[in-house]
């Protein structure tokens, strides 16, 4: 039932951000909220489809190294727009080392060099600085993370209300389609303004998904998004996922085979710091190419 | 970002995040107010010497030798000063450290969490208590207790050692002790207790195992926490050298070496204290400066030392 | 490894016994030693300072000896006004050191940073008096409220530095990364989010400042010195509780000695306030946290 009202309502929101793209749409007045924001999508979306690359995220020789000593090594990967692509492999292969990678998250270990080349949205990584980087390229992690002193309201907008300074009355209309976006909407909706950690774990993953789809970036990295959580809330997440797959670019890391295989357009396999297998992920679940590949989805170890 | 030197990364291009020109600035504020206090020390180290030139000139190291102190004459000398602060620090040391040591363990390893919070809450309202206050209550009541009660006691009881003899008028060098050890036990007690804190439980599990008593358990997680005991002590000792009010109420100020722990003395800080304000001349002034520069020195070694210790034994025993 | 030698010897069991209970015991009564003296202070002085609490001692400037009456209104105002001057100039000193040491803790220099810290704390504060005196009243020719103010914002930098780096270690990375990867820049993420979040215990570290810093005596000896009288500005010499106190105290007369309980009691009571406070927010947010 959950997943029934998911649906719907994405259906509608996905709506209004195509808007944007679909001039000929915009007759339609339920969908136009505010000039500003869907201007400013339309701005974002252009922009991209003007740079008219089907490649998302492109990586030639990415190694990033713990003293010299590295964790990942050699990675060539393109990484498909508006798709799913999960990232799988055992407990210490680098999977984790790669996403941050993509928006300098590796900036916060002293000790992290990252060598290679990125290709973001068709611009090399270092032309963005690291501000910038990370609004196109947002992140949700592992353990649910709201901002403690903050209300349910106050976390979704916090990316926009420490950034941008957009207009305070559209805050209210971000809110709620971010909420709707990432399945909370129904839960939270008349108690926005209580504090964020009174929600459960499930629903603080959640907000943190509504969080950074506020922002509205274009790649969203996930790690592990949903090891922490329970059966129901993981399926409302996978949900989510699955629906705004047509207007984000998702790259989940994740240890559950099921999941991937749920959720995922592409799988990139990665074995002891290197990329072994990336292709279709009915492909790498059906016919491996590569023996290790195999060896760890059918179980043998892992 | 650190610059690689290894093997491998070498002549990589190495991937560098542009940082927002607003965080740079940020960083850089920052910098710049961690930067004055590095600042500020080394003026006050600067200005201390300097102001200290004359008499470092008249009198030379001399000055940390000779006894005497006279405003009249132009004729000064630390080593009164210098001989109170040491025995009164002592005193207040050996009073301390057992007491200190007794309460960490009780509350490390014994009270109920209960007692242990409210004691703790206690401890640390005496170590919040100002100075002045210990020394009032030094001068009214400890001072009258000294002289009517605990000094005819001591003599009478441990009167064939020089040190509990003499005149006993309330003011002197243990009294002074007494005062600076409730001082210097909260601090004691409290870094004793986290550095035994920082002992693996696993360690007293392993003593009972074996058969150990209680005590014989404790005994062991002290003798593995010596270092950082030994630690806390020694800023206990750098806190009494420094401390200047209640000492300068109740040490009786006079400038004299008496072997006996009744009579009057005076300290390093309480001759500043009391002099200052009017000192007679140029000489006077400088002098009681270098008397400053000379405790500076002193409690910067005692609390160097204390540091190393302390980090050393956490250090070594959270990395285990 | 010498420990396990104690145990390896069983024999003596009863004498161990013994042992075991007189030791559990000295420590038992070593705690209940460490709180004589304080209860002792404690109620000395409320009972000795309480009496003499009227509305005067606050309103009233003091009165020559042989003349009942009077306050220490001066003082009072006089204090306030060399905290906040302190206040105002080691707060955020040491709060953004205490950011720069927590936040940019990989560079060298922090570790620098950290130990001249520990110096600075390690300094008797009379000799920070002997400092501002250089600096501020011989440069002036004359004592002031300034240079206290000046000497106490020194002391109060270390306590402030540690207990920012300290309670914004405490802020998990994960808070951080979250926020940095909303695109949230550096400098907000850490004022807005780290620093919101570790804010309680901060203003309790800077309440403990505070408070010590008022009960300061030696540095203001001969910085802001003393007054009989309301002073003029903050850049002539401005009385001050403590050293009011100090005064009185070893004054020859009982009215005096009367005040300065009055005074003592009035300080230990801003002591233990302050500490209640800090304990129930410390506790606030232990329970939030967990
Ligand atoms: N900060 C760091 N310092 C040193 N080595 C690190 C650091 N972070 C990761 N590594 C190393 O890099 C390698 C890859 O780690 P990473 O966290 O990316 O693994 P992972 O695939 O995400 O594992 P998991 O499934 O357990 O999350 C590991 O060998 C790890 O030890
Ligand atoms: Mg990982």
């Amino acid at each position: 039932m959950a997943n029934e009202f998911l649906n719907n309502i994405n259906e509608f929101n996905l709506k209004e951000k195509y808007l944007s793209t679909n001039p000929e749409d915009s007759e339609n007045p339920v969908f136009i909220k505010s000039e500003e924001y869907v201007n400013k999508d339309a701005a974002v979306q252009e922009k991209s489809s003007h740079e008219k690359s089907a490649i998302a995220v492109s990586t030639t020789n990415l190694s990033v190294w713990f003293n010299d000593k590295p964790g990942i090594e050699n990675v060539n990967i393109n990484i498909k727009k508006d798709s799913v692509t999960a990232i799988i492999g055992p407990s210490g292969c680098g999977k984790s080392t790669f996403l941050r990678a993509l928006n300098f998250m590796h900036d916060l270990t002293p000790n992290a060099v990252v060598t290679g080349e990125i290709n973001i949205l068709g611009k090399d990584i270092t032309e963005y600085n690291s501000i910038d980087i990370r609004k196109k390229v947002g992140m949700v992690f592992q353990k649910p993370n709201p901002f403690p002193t903050m209300s349910i309201y106050d976390n979704v907008i916090s990316g926009l209300k420490l950034n941008w300074g957009h207009k305070k009355g559209l805050y209210d209309e971000i809110v709620e389609t971010s909420l709707v976006q990432s399945g909370l909407w129904n839960e939270v909706k008349d108690r926005l303004k209580i504090s964020a950690y009174s929600l459960s774990g499930g629903q603080q993953q959640r907000l943190c998904i509504a969080r950074t789809l506020a922002v509205k970036p274009e790649i969203i990295l996930m790690d592990e998004p949903t090891s922490a959580l329970d059966p129901i809330s993981t399926a409302g997440i996978e949900a989510s996922i699955h629906d705004l797959k047509k207007i984000y670019t998702f790259i989940i890391v994740t240890h559950n085979m099921q999941q991937a295989a749920r959720v995922s357009d592409f799988t990139a396999y990665f074995y002891l710091g290197k990329l072994i297998e990336h292709s279709k992920t009915s492909t790498v679940f059906t016919k491996p190419k590569e023996k290790l590949t195999e060896e760890y989805i059918t179980g043998k170890f892992g | 970002m650190k610059k690689s030197t290894g093997n491998n990364s070498e002549n990589l291009k190495v991937i560098k995040s542009k940082n927002h020109i607003s965080d740079i600035f940020f960083e850089k504020t920052t910098l710049f107010f961690a930067f004055l206090i590095i600042c500020i020390v080394f003026w006050i180290i600067y200005e201390m010497f300097i102001d200290s030139a004359p008499s470092r000139d008249a009198f030379g190291w001399g000055f940390i030798f000779s006894q005497d102190w006279e405003p009249v004459k132009e004729q000064f000398g630390a080593l009164t000063f210098i001989y109170g602060t040491v025995v009164s620090s002592i005193i207040a040391l050996a009073i301390a450290l057992p007491v200190s040591l007794g309460i960490a363990i009780f509350l490390s390893e014994l009270a109920p969490q209960i007692i242990k919070t409210t004691l703790s809450f206690l401890i640390e309202i005496l170590a919040a208590i100002p100075s002045i206050v210990f020394g009032f209550w030094g001068i009214f009541v400890l001072a009258p207790f000294m002289r009517n009660t605990a000094q005819p006691f001591l003599e009478s009881t441990l009167g064939f050692l020089p040190f509990f003899t003499g005149t006993k008028i309330g003011f002197g060098l243990l009294t002074s002790g007494i005062i600076l050890a409730i001082m210097i036990i909260p601090i004691i007690s409290a870094i004793s207790r986290d550095v035994l804190k920082t002992i693996p439980q696993a360690q007293r599990e392993a003593a009972y195992a074996l058969g150990a008593t209680r005590w014989e358990a404790i005994k062991m997680a002290l003798l593995n926490a010596k270092s950082g005991i030994l630690g806390a002590t020694v800023l206990g000792l750098g806190r009494a050298v420094g401390e200047t009010m209640a000492v300068t109420m109740v040490i009786g100020n006079r400038a004299q070496i008496k072997i006996s722990w009744f009579e009057p003395a005076y300290s390093m800080a309480s001759v500043i204290a009391n002099e200052f304000a009017e000192a007679s001349g140029k000489i006077h002034l400088s002098s009681l400066i270098e008397v400053g520069l000379v405790l500076f020195a002193v409690t910067f070694v005692i609390n160097s030392l204390a540091r190393f210790l302390i980090y050393s034994t956490t250090k070594k025993l959270t990395v285990k | 490894m010498e420990a396990y030698e104690i145990l390896a010897n069983p024999k003596n069991l009863k004498r161990r016994k013994i042992i075991n209970i007189v030791m559990l015991t000295l420590s038992v009564v070593s705690g209940l030693v460490a709180i004589i003296p304080l209860i002792y202070i404690l109620f000395y002085t409320t009972a000795a300072g309480i009496s003499s609490l009227n509305l005067d001692f606050f309103t009233q400037l003091p009165k020559p000896v042989g003349e009942p009456g009077g306050g220490i209104a001066n003082a009072i105002v006089g204090s306030v006004e060399i905290v906040g001057l302190g206040s105002a100039f080691g707060i955020p000193i040491g709060l953004m050191s205490g950011i720069y040491v927590s936040e940019f803790s990989k560079s060298f220099f922090a570790n620098i940073v950290k130990f001249v810290t520990d110096v600075l704390s390690g300094i008797p504060s009379i000799i920070i008096g002997i400092f501002a005196y250089g600096v501020i009243v011989l440069q002036t020719k004359h004592f002031s409220a300034l240079a206290g103010g000046f000497a106490l914002g020194i002391l109060m930098i270390p306590t402030v530095t540690r207990i920012t780096e300290e309670m914004l270690k405490l802020v998990p990375i994960s808070l951080r990364e979250a926020s940095l990867a909303l695109g949230i820049s550096r400098w907000k993420t850490t004022l807005k989010i780290v620093l919101r979040t570790a804010s309680g215990g901060i203003i309790t570290g800077m309440l403990l400042a505070i408070a010590r810093a008022a009960g300061e005596t030696a540095p203001l000896l001969f910085t802001s010195f003393g007054n009989s009288f309301w002073s003029e500005s903050i850049d002539s010499p401005t009385a001050s509780l403590p050293v009011q106190i100090f005064n009185y105290a070893i004054s020859p007369y009982a009215e005096w000695h009367q005040k300065a309980w009055a005074g003592a009691f009035v300080l230990i009571a801003l002591v233990f306030i302050i500490s209640l406070i800090v304990r129930l927010i410390t506790k606030n947010k232990f329970s939030q946290s967990v």
